[in-house]
């Protein structure tokens, strides 16, 4: 028995009104872990109840307490008829069960129903005992600490980086059982959520099980998604990098000589295979009809992987990372972006297992007998050798900012991979021998440099010698998925780009579906890509960092949506301008429409080298020393429509190879290409964007910092429309997003949206959506032009003493949370007069150190000043970034991972879809807060929204929505050497306008 | 371009201040795209109409979904669902509270019932105010009248503590209540001259002065141990002001009293011939007044009286402000020197009010 699970319910409040006839509820709880079920007495005929229960102990498996939530029911007590449920409360208490997270969960939680949403709030303790264990074979990984965001932690130091971790689960879905046809809606909803929360808790044992054996103990950049995919089942999926972390103690700076492993990348460097033909940036899209399982070989030709000796024969030994950005030193190189599609079927997932004891039968498909071939897993597996081959191609052992990714339609699905290749540091690897590079390259330029033969070039493009160091060639252009390293040299500011893409397809089933979706990606990613190019020119930039490449696949139509951040590498040159080109040079109105257009285009990339102050140093010919002896020449663009359709992986994206574009219009469609070049509109003035962690060319923050998330759907009203009038359609609506971000955010000038995160979907056939979460942070617009590159990374942390470090904590965590200490005391219900005298006392000696109290004849009448009772409420800050800035994280609670369900059968009452959502989105924010206040912490950092899947059936009144949301729960206190000792008057006033700032 | 569905939700809750205005004011979303429009909003941020659009009913849908909240604006301060910084949540609830002086002149003194609400639509195309904005205002006052009506403790404090109010805001519902209670008559012709605010601080003088609460001053530490009313007049008093009648019933004090009162004011003021000769009708008025509160009806016509038996007779003598704050103070002093008068301390704690409420009152 390796632990103990202790629970109290303390109290209710603003619960809803469940007897009519007296306007009041007798509320009670349930309190459930496993099988074991306890109850609080009923509270008769209060609507803020204090139940103030006994503890509640489970004594259960930490294999159970990993994947179990604890689940608090609230009900109205009803004597004659059955108790009505009010809501519940699921609590993922795996922050308890690592020493370095959370000790207490303790806190209001809103209790939540999936008809009605949010019903009033809970207060409830958590604790957990955990035994030693000494047991070899045990099956939890009690103790492995997650992490969502994609660097080293801020409060860590990586030991070793050990690689790749990846596990999925696979189970029916509850609202495809038959038993669901006659369950009620409420009943389906929360099974599915249980179901799910049981499979994510599973799923991160599994994975804390192969960190264990790796030698680890944490993963980072942990990405889990959900598949649903409908009646074929459910798919709870996970990656992460594996790591030792040790935790740096506070104030001591982080050690820079990081010392990093990477035992599965310490074979010899890959040996180059100079016949392969490949694209910079490595993409390859493929269908396995997975309808013959036993012949099932793919149907189309993947000249990259058969020539490649076979991978070591224990699985996990990918050398990916999905890391973002890394500690310095240990990216070497950066070769471009690799990727890679399949199209696949879904058939019914066979679930063996069904003589399960646990009460829902969860299944993974590593113990299922290996002559079941078609499984998730070996789906996966094929991509991932995939993207191997492609980087190896690219000279480079390694692949980082990895990530995976899905879409669903119907029995369709796109599996997606992408990642950056790229040589990491081999000095810290095992067995370091083979040594490739003879000399360090410098920080500021080194991941720049070609890790591929300069002879035997994997694909054509320009090399020239770098820029800043001189000695070694660059390309051209450099496209990446990770961020930017904190050390590149950067000339001007980035700013985000986005192709945006439609392409109709003709309604079909199965096979010949899957067909004509492969047929079409090849010319989805290259028309993307081509998108990319332009606009990177437009703005006189050469590289792409972040790019995220999404198809979504539709009934009759696929969406591809590309972002990345723009940005001038000093190291790489300068790109050329664009020309246009016409196809029939005699007529005299083509020749001037022309002649306008180049006018335009050369207009917008001056006007836009101006925006982003990109002035790069001008070197001279004989210093760069012109390395191609290739004359100029302008090669012409192809178009996708006269590309054969067959040579997928041959596909020449390598456009950078001459200095000057060339956009031949020829057709109707050119000049609609030309024309959304164009229409892109600028930033408003006091605008930067990004969906990069850093956005280059501006670091220094000020507190202002508001997360969002916004949705909108658009219904195509034409019938018959064509790919332009859907690219036009789909642009705008990515363009007006946009519009109003800018418009609502205004009160924060200078502003800049960071980790603006795009996702597309197709929920229906006539419908498309647009889900955006990103963070806009205020800067000081006087320092912009400071250098990141100059800063040594030694000097954030180690700024002031030990004892001001002290001295600020605990001011700070008052400052920080609007008074973190009275999280307890609830000043709203004054219920009781005589007993709430002293807490009157208490907020009358809080209001004082806000310096709010106004001297008047009648001292005793105000004690309720005019300050609101906020202060029973923690402010929870939420960013997207790995960051807050101005701010120090102390501490990492934990990982939040939360799945909700909401539904509705009075669609209208609520306020249409609109309102509907609206009221999800903001009770989701809500719940997350509040998981994170019970567990002590003040912000939410790395979030992210991974789905957000919204069913509509206005005919019925009806809709459900499903939300998945993650992030990194942490503590963070203001940073020490940027406000000196704030006195203790004006810290509520100024946490008040950091929150306040985008109001 | 129309969208199915249009959302935009931020960690902290975003809140245009201009929209809540209009939005109280009860304007569609239309109207308030037009008003901001015009308001130049958009040249501000390079927006188009369709951003406009999008904002105004985003930002009306959360002042919706607020608004339950803001029916008891202590659940605004611990509410988990939107995460608003203090000093917005009290930019909400005042706001949300703040009324239409040209409002609430018209259902001053009225009952709070339904019977009232239907006849919203009429006070609304009176004021100006739109029906949405009226049916705010009135269910704001009903909502105070209601929680405030039953509990003992000072009533401007209650309103301030249940809805979290400024100090001027709760002072002024605290008057709108003490008036609903009181059903001071204020609807009279005579009485179209006074504004919310001259009534305003005549309740606040009442309040203060003749409720029970206004007796003792309680114990600091514990204020709501002390169980008293502020909503109801002291009756003990107004039995008391029946003494007072002795200034006018009995002839030999009534001359003394005037004799006092001349020769304080002779050669102070153009007006002394008109004080002289209209001493004792003056002193009658206000003493009846004062006789007669014991009568809820009298009560309720204690302004119109105040207006009809001193103000009007004052008025039409062209006597300055000045003049008023001259003779009342020496008709209120005079009454001490009077060795026969007995009643010093319900005459002052009468005449207090009363003097603070002509001054008011009294518009040259």
């Amino acid at each position: 028995m390796p632990g103990k699970l202790k629970a109290k319910i303390v109290a209710g409040r603003h619960l809803p009104v469940m007897d009519r006839a007296s306007d009041l509820t007798d509320a009670f709880v349930e309190v459930k872990f496993g099988n074991t079920t306890f109850k609080t007495d009923v509270c008769h005929k209060s609507l803020n109840p204090q139940w103030n229960s006994e503890w509640f102990k489970f004594e259960v498996d930490d294999e159970d307490l990993q994947d179990e939530p604890l689940q608090v029911t609230v009900l109205d007590h009803d004597t004659y008829s059955a108790n009505d449920a009010i809501g519940k409360v699921y609590i993922d208490i795996d922050p308890l069960l690592c020493s370095e997270a959370a000790s207490v969960i303790s806190g209001w939680f809103p209790i939540y129903d999936t008809i009605h949403g949010i019903r009033g709030e809970i207060n409830v303790l958590v604790k957990v005992e955990l035994f030693n264990d000494l047991n070899r074979f045990r099956q939890s990984s009690c103790g492995v600490k997650f992490f969502c965001t994609t660097s080293i932690p801020r409060c860590y130091r990586a030991v070793m980086v050990h690689g790749f971790v990846e596990e999925l689960v696979v189970n029916e879905d509850p609202e495809y059982q038959w038993i669901d046809r006659i369950r009620t809606p409420r009943a389906s909803n929360e099974a599915r959520q249980r179901l799910i929360s049981l499979m994510s808790g599973e799923l991160q044992r599994k994975i804390g099980l192969k960190v264990l054996e790796m030698g680890g103990n944490a993963v980072v950049g942990y990405l889990q998604c959900f598949d649903l995919e409908g009646e074929s089942g459910l798919v709870v999926r996970a990656i992460g990098t594996a790591c030792t972390l040790d935790k740096l103690s506070s104030g001591s700076a982080p050690n820079t000589n990081t010392h990093i492993a990477l035992p599965t990348t310490s074979s010899s460097p890959p040996p180059f295979s100079p016949s392969k033909p490949c694209s910079r940036q490595s993409s390859s899209s493929d269908t396995d009809l997975s309808l013959t399982p036993k012949t099932g070989k793919n149907t189309w030709p993947r000249p990259l992987t058969h020539s490649h000796p076979s991978p070591s024969p224990h699985c996990g030994e990918f050398p990916f990372f999905t890391l973002t950005s890394f500690p310095p030193g240990f990216l070497v190189h950066v070769g471009g972006v690799v990727s890679a599609r399949s199209v696949k079927l879904l058939d019914r997932i066979h679930n063996p297992a069904l003589g399960n004891t646990r009460s829902y039968k969860l299944l993974d498909w590593n113990s299922v007998t290996a002559d079941e071939p078609e499984t998730r897993d070996a789906w996966w597996e094929e991509i991932r050798q995939e993207i191997k081959s492609h980087a190896k191609a690219l000279g480079c052992h390694a692949v980082v900012g990895y990530s995976e990714s899905t879409s669903i339609c119907e029995e369709v699905c796109i599996l997606s991979a992408s990642g950056t290749a790229a040589i990491l540091n081999p000095r810290y690897m095992r067995e370091g021998s083979n040594c490739l590079f003879e000399e360090p390259s410098p920080p500021s330029c080194g991941f720049c440099h070609i890790p591929y033969d300069e002879l035997n070039m994997p694909f054509p493009a320009q090399l020239t010698y770098c820029y800043l160091c001189r000695r070694q060639k660059v390309p051209d252009v450099l496209f990446t998925t990770i961020d930017l390293p904190p050390e590149a040299a950067v000339t001007g500011k980035g700013c985000l780009i986005q192709a945006r893409l439609c392409r109709l397809k003709k309604k079909a089933q199965g096979e010949v579906n899957a067909t004509a979706i492969s047929n079409l990606l090849p010319f989805m990613e290259y028309e993307l890509h081509t998108q990319l190019m332009n606009k990177l020119k437009l703005r006189s930039m050469n590289s792409l960092f972040g790019l995220h490449i999404q198809i979504s696949v539709g009934e009759n139509m696929l969406l591809g949506l590309a972002s990345a951040t723009g940005v001038y590498l000093t190291a790489l040159p300068a790109p050329g301008g664009i020309q246009i080109a016409g196809k029939t040079p005699g007529e005299l109105s083509n020749e001037h429409h022309i002649l306008t257009i180049q006018k335009r285009i050369n207009d917008t990339i001056a006007k836009n080298k101006e925006l982003y102050q990109i002035n790069p140093p001008e070197l001279t010919e004989e210093v760069v020393g012109s390395p191609i002896p290739e004359p100029r020449q302008r090669s012409r663009l192809f178009r996708s429509h006269s590309e054969s359709s067959d040579e997928v992986s041959e596909l020449d994206l390598s456009h950078g190879k001459k200095d000057a574009f060339v956009l031949e219009i020829d057709d109707t469609d050119a000049v609609e290409d030309i024309h959304s070049l164009l229409t892109d509109a600028p930033t408003p003035t006091g605008f930067y964007s990004c969906n990069t962690e850093i956005m280059p060319g501006i670091n220094n923050w000020t507190s202002g910092v508001q997360m969002f998330t916004s949705v909108r759907v658009f219904r195509l009203s034409n019938a018959n429309l064509t790919n332009q009038g859907l690219n036009k359609i789909f642009t705008d609506l990515c363009e007006n997003l946009l519009k109003s971000f800018y418009f609502k955010l205004r009160s924060m000038i200078p502003c800049c949206l960071c980790q603006l995160n795009f996702t597309v979907a197709v929920p229906e056939e006539e419908l498309i959506q647009v889900t955006v979460t990103a963070v806009a942070m205020t800067f000081d617009k006087d320092q912009t032009q400071e250098k990141t590159a100059d800063k040594p990374p030694t000097k954030g942390l180690s700024g002031g003493s030990e004892t001001e470090e002290q001295l600020q904590f605990p001011l700070e965590l008052c400052a920080d949370s609007s008074s973190a200490n009275s999280a307890s005391v609830d000043y709203g219900s004054f219920a009781d007069r005589c007993s709430t005298w002293l807490e009157l006392l208490r907020l009358k000696a809080h209001t004082m150190r806000r310096g709010s109290v106004k001297t008047s004849r009648r001292t005793h009448a105000r004690i309720h000043s005019h300050t609101p009772p906020c202060i029973s409420v923690t402010v929870v800050k939420m960013t997207p970034l790995s960051f807050l800035p101005g701010t120090r994280i102390i501490k990492y609670l934990g990982i939040i991972n939360m799945f909700f369900i909401r539904e509705t059968t009075s669609l209208r009452e609520e306020g249409g879809v609109s309102g509907f959502l609206h009221t999800f989105i903001a009770e989701v924010f809500s719940m997350v807060r509040a998981h994170v206040a019970a567990l002590g912490g003040n912000a939410v950092v790395s979030y992210s929204m991974k789905e957000c899947m919204l069913m509509e059936n206005p005919n019925k009144n009806q809709a459900q929505c499903l939300i998945n949301v993650s992030g990194d729960a942490v503590i963070c206190v203001r940073e020490t050497d940027q406000e000196p000792t704030p006195s203790t008057t004006n810290i509520g006033h100024t946490s008040a306008s950091a929150t306040d700032e985008a109001t | 371009m129309t969208m199915e569905l249009d959302v935009f939700v931020g960690n902290t809750t975003i809140m245009d201040e201009e929209v809540y205005q209009l939005w109280l004011d009860g304007y569609t979303v239309n109207d308030a795209v037009k008003v901001r429009m015009d308001g130049g909003v958009m040249e501000e941020c390079e927006a188009s109409a369709d951003v406009l659009l999008s904002d105004t009913m985003d930002q009306y849908r959360t002042f919706q979904m607020c608004e339950r909240l803001l029916h008891s604006p202590s659940k605004l301060g611990n509410q988990l669902l939107f995460q608003i910084p203090p000093h917005r949540q009290a930019m909400l609830i005042e706001r949300y509270y703040t009324f239409d002086d040209a409002f609430v002149r018209e259902v001053l003194g009225k009952k709070l019932s339904k019977g009232t609400k239907k006849d919203l639509d009429d006070i609304g195309a009176k004021t100006g105010v739109t029906l949405k904005s009226c049916r705010r205002q009135f269910d704001n006052f009903k909502r105070v009248f209601k929680v405030v009506e039953e509990l003992k403790g000072p009533l401007v404090e209650n309103i301030r503590h249940h809805f979290l109010l400024s100090d001027k805001l709760a002072r002024d519902y605290a008057a709108i209540v003490f008036f609903a209670n009181n059903r001071f008559e204020t609807g009279k012709r005579k009485l179209q001259y006074l504004t919310f605010q001259d009534f305003a601080f005549c309740a606040g003088q009442l309040i203060s002065n003749w409720t029970v609460g206004a007796v003792g001053e309680p114990s600091v530490l514990f204020p709501s141990f002390v169980c008293y009313m502020d909503v109801d007049l002291d009756k003990e008093f107004l039995q008391e002001l029946k003494e007072l009648k002795v200034l006018i019933t009995d002839k030999d004090l009534l001359d003394q009293h005037k004799s006092l009162v001349c020769t304080a004011l002779r050669g102070k003021t153009k007006a002394f011939n008109e004080m002289e000769t209209n001493f004792k009708n003056l002193s009658r008025g206000l003493v009846n007044i004062a006789a007669k509160l014991t009568n809820t009806k009298d009560v309720r016509d204690f302004f119109i009286d105040l207006v009809e038996k001193f103000i009007e007779p004052c008025r039409s003598d062209r006597w300055t402000a000045a003049d008023i704050r001259l003779y009342l103070t020496h008709y209120n002093n005079s009454a001490h020197i009077l060795d026969t008068f007995k009643h010093q301390v319900v005459w002052d704690r009468y005449m207090g009010v009363v003097k603070s409420c002509i001054f008011k009152m009294y518009h040259d």
